[in-house]
């Protein structure tokens, strides 16, 4: 607990944490817009979630990432088409920053027949590949070697997409995780692993079970890697340094590892209420609202009040759109049962 | 047409998919400038250079983790896991990673890969790096299972299994590595899902897998020559898929069905195969099933001892021929 509030302090001191300076003038204003954009929809659609679980027409599982929309937006934007994205369980926020419709998402939270995977994949194994989100995965550390195995294809045939993978901080400690970073480290590979440190590895605070302050970027000199950490609740700085970070893995120059700083405003998933919190902790994190801090930057840029305005009433439009939409579909049909086990289509194991 | 040994069938078939398909590539521990533990892929790294035969770290999860990301994304590669036990470091990618990768997305992604071990017993390695592991893959829906018994076997289930789409578990036995077999010139594809008699029979069914196929054999000859019971041998070849259709005829018509498996008994293939045989030609069978297997143990390393706990063809003659004799088991 109380290296969340140093964490605080030192941010709110330094602004950002980490070697980054923030610099205001290096981002056009149609990108910080599109930022601005990008974090409040995947907001109001994350939130949309949790209202539809109450109603019961989300089932099953979810786990939200509020607060945490920066990064996700950050890393989108500066991505390329083409480039590829493997995500975890708490993956909505990386599905959409990635341009997928909202209605897509929602449909398969909603295990609808109009969802991305038609119901058969659920709220943790979003995927959609032709927005190059090449899936999900439910399996703590189990997608950063496969985020490897991505970028050798990309350096094996020369492709320039760069693969990227979100994973918590909880995932640091997980033996794939090691795996990974040697094996993309030793051939080079150009994938870019992005660490959302929210101090939380689901309900146990990450210093109670980390041998070092920074899960990621401490051990990142352990793989050659450079020691990277930012502010993950400003959207600003984690464009920037995922920006240079796939200009280092395009230019054949590796990996790296990025730590953002974060908070997750609600529990790890649906179930969890997460009353381990200290008391004041959210409080204080909720002053440093990524979607408030953008706002605020975008008013002293002389965006106008109005101008923001419309793109939240336009997110809030959009998503109960979406929601209707999935609410007239049907739920997929009952042959999906055993489609798509095996690549001729079916499930059969035997002639 | 030339002798090759077992091992040198392995290097022979990924050479030929490799050079048939510049999308095959070939990663695993000491496989490349080392040419593998088992001397298996020599002069592969040679012939195809470091871009395409890599030598990994010791990290089974970043093998297969790595593997199934480029499948996924449009190479063929074939991934070593050196001995079959290993694939226990790494089950999340065989159990919960590649099989349901195509299912999960509705279709939208593959995981055209193959995944190759030093699979089984006998050579005395004991308990850890002797198992015959091919029944905790069998039993995960979206993988193919695999396990050859002979050289020209290696070559042509190898490339069918390069070139499926599914991710395919290609079991090889690591005590056959050196057995030499006719393999003809010229490119070879086999068919996964095929069985094959080996010895046609008219009294009972054998049914056999990698190692234990040659001691069948054995055991077949014998029951013949000094028994008089004419055994049919089948090779399974693959669990999955399974070719029922070779196996149910070939029960249907000797009314006997015996089953010789390596792993240890509880849960064996045999078991699958005896339940789908009782289900759908139980009124073709003359007697009881009889699945001849390893016990319940760990394998140990000792020589008497390990010989002792696997199959044999002592064992599967007096089994047979008791069963045959009307003898209660």
């Amino acid at each position: 607990m109380i290296i969340a509030t140093t964490r605080m302090d030192k941010m709110a001191a330094k602004k950002t944490a980490g070697p980054l300076t923030l610099q205001n003038d290096d981002l056009d204003l149609e990108t910080r817009m599109e930022l601005f954009r990008l974090q409040v929809e995947i907001r109001v659609c994350e939130k949309k979630a949790n209202d539809l679980f109450f109603q019961n027409l989300i089932k099953g599982t979810s786990h939200l990432s509020l607060g945490q929309e920066a990064i996700a937006a950050g890393v989108a934007t500066a991505m390329r088409p083409g480039d590829k994205s493997f995500c975890t369980y708490r993956g909505h926020a990386h599905t959409l920053a990635r341009g997928v419709p909202m209605e897509k998402v929602l449909g398969e939270l909603m295990l609808r027949d109009n969802g991305l995977m038609r119901g058969k994949g659920g709220s943790m194994h979003l995927t959609s590949v032709e927005h190059g989100v090449m899936g999900s995965y439910a399996i703590i550390g189990a997608h950063l070697p496969i985020a490897c195995g991505a970028a050798w294809r990309a350096q094996y045939l020369g492709d320039d997409d760069v693969s990227v993978c979100f994973f918590g901080d909880g995932t640091t400690n997980i033996g794939a995780f090691h795996e990974a970073l040697n094996f993309a480290a030793i051939w080079k590979l150009p994938v870019v692993f992005i660490c959302e440190n929210n101090l939380y590895m689901e309900y146990t605070p990450i210093a109670d079970v980390t041998a070092v302050e920074y899960p990621a970027a401490d051990r990142a000199s352990a793989y050659g890697l450079e020691r990277i950490i930012v502010d993950g609740n400003d959207a600003d700085a984690v464009f920037r340094v995922a920006q240079s970070a796939f200009d280092k893995a395009r230019a054949g120059d590796g990996p790296s590892l990025i730590e953002c700083l974060t908070y997750r405003h609600s529990g790890h998933s649906r179930a969890d209420p997460a009353k381990y919190r200290p008391e004041g902790e959210l409080e204080q994190w909720l002053e440093r609202d990524p979607i408030k801090i953008y706002r605020d930057r975008l008013r002293e840029f002389g965006v106008s009040d109005q101008q923001l305005e419309a793109i939240e009433a336009e997110a809030k439009r959009k998503v109960e759109a979406a929601t209707e939409v999935c609410k007239a579909s049907p739920p997929a049909p009952t042959e999906l049962l055993t489609a798509d086990v095996y690549a001729n289509g079916g499930w059969e194991w035997r002639n | 047409m030339a002798e090759l040994t077992y091992r040198d069938a392995v290097a022979r078939g990924i050479a030929q998919e490799m050079e048939r398909d510049r999308n095959v590539v070939f990663l695993g521990e000491d496989i490349a400038k080392a040419g593998g533990v088992f001397k298996a892929t020599v002069g592969l790294y040679d012939k195809f250079g470091p871009t395409r035969v890599r030598d990994t770290p010791i990290s089974e999860q970043a093998i297969l983790g790595a593997a199934m990301g480029a499948a996924m994304t449009g190479l063929r590669p074939i991934a070593e896991i050196m001995f079959a036990d290993f694939a226990a470091v790494c089950f999340d990618y065989i159990a919960n990673e590649f099989p349901k990768l195509r299912y999960m997305t509705n279709g939208q992604l593959g995981c055209p890969l193959v995944v190759r071990t030093g699979n089984g017993g006998g050579a005395r390695f004991g308990a850890q790096h002797s198992q015959s592991i091919e029944n905790w893959t069998m039993m995960i829906p979206g993988l193919k299972v695999v396990a050859p018994s002979s050289p020209i076997d290696v070559v042509g289930l190898l490339a069918a299994a390069v070139r499926d789409n599914d991710p395919v578990i290609f079991h090889e036995h690591k005590a056959l590595y050196a057995i030499k077999g006719e393999v003809p010139d010229g490119e070879i594809l086999d068919k996964l899902g095929t069985a094959k008699i080996l010895r046609s029979g008219r009294d009972a069914t054998i049914l056999a897998l990698g190692l234990m196929v040659h001691r069948a054999m054995e055991a077949a000859e014998r029951l013949a020559r000094d028994h008089g019971i004419d055994c049919e041998v089948i090779d399974v070849r693959s669990l999955v898929p399974l070719d029922t259709n070779t196996i149910l005829n070939s029960i249907s018509k000797t009314g006997r069905l015996f089953t010789v498996e390596e792993n240890p008994r509880l849960c064996g293939w045999g078991a699958e195969i005896a339940s789908i045989a009782v289900d759908e030609v139980f009124w073709d069978l003359d007697g009881p099933i009889v699945r001849i297997t390893t016990p319940h143990i760990p394998l140990p390393a000792a020589d008497h001892l390990e010989d002792l706990a696997l199959p044999n063809a002592d064992r599967i003659v007096e089994r047979i021929s008791r069963v045959m004799n009307g003898s209660r088991l």
